[in-house]
């Protein structure tokens, strides 16, 4: 991490769907205070939002930390849920494994990884069974 | 035209915020949140019957002009909080989802 990097860190409880959504609104309102072009700061927004739900929905929480320098705004979000068994099916449109409960909030609709796919322009995920997932959005400043 | 002004012309209710917002995004209607993050221009009239402080944050993130609850949907203490923390306007109507974006349409010279 270069000096010219700004680094903002959030911890994300599990299971609290009244604080889902904290990280990504507070680097939405760094993003937009920071001057970010409306379009980059929406797109950070939304698929940081996805992996912010995703962990309080399977993840038991964990943490965020969002990198922001010149060239793109990157988002690591780490958790030790149970992991993801097959990513390819985890990314398909629809596929999901959200409680009843959890869609019954208006989550659980198999939107999530998807979105972060289509919201970031580099999305790379990292799961162990048993272990937790990690994933890296990265939005670049130029369009890529 | 502003959500206020919307809200005065159809009998809604304004259940919280100032309606100042500018709808510049059309309609849009859905409950099922990702597909409405996805979805949803900014500045839109989001009508939905998902009333919880998550609707709150997702209307943030999609910067829609305000939220319609329909079918007479009401907004709790969680709810509330969401609101005021992400600047939301959020409009009320005991009308069903498609007679409330129907009626708005029609009022924003849509349909």
């Amino acid at each position: 991490m270069s000096e010219n990097t700004l680094h903002y860190h959030f911890v994300v409880s599990g299971d609290d769907f009244t604080q889902a959504g904290t990280a990504s609104s507070a680097v939405k309102k760094t993003l937009k205070q920071l001057g970010f072009d409306p379009r980059i700061v929406r797109k950070m927004a939304i698929s940081l939002y996805e992996g912010e739900i995703n962990m309080v929905i399977h993840g038991g929480g964990g943490e965020i930390d969002v990198f922001i320098d010149a060239e793109q705004i990157a988002a690591v979000l780490t958790d030790h849920g149970p992991g993801i068994p097959d990513i390819d099916l985890a990314m398909q449109e629809g596929w999901s494994t959200a409680s009843e409960q959890v869609r019954g909030l208006g989550f659980g609709a198999g939107m999530g990884l998807p979105n972060m796919k289509k919201y970031a322009d580099e999305l790379l995920i990292d799961s162990e069974v048993g272990k937790g997932t990690t994933v890296r959005l990265t939005v670049f400043l130029s369009g890529k | 035209m502003k959500t206020k002004e919307l809200c005065d012309k159809l009998g809604w209710e304004l259940a919280f915020g100032c309606g100042d917002n500018e709808i510049s995004g059309g309609i849009y209607c859905g409950d099922l949140l990702s597909i409405v993050m996805s979805r949803a221009p900014v500045g839109c009239l989001w009508v939905t019957i998902m009333g919880n402080v998550n609707a709150m944050a997702v209307a943030s993130l999609t910067e829609c002009a305000c939220v319609v609850l329909a079918e007479g949907v009401s907004m709790d203490d969680e709810t509330r909080a969401g609101a005021e923390k992400g600047d939301i306007t959020v409009l009320r109507t005991d009308m069903p989802i498609f007679e409330a974006s129907l009626a708005a349409a029609r009022a924003l010279g849509l349909a």
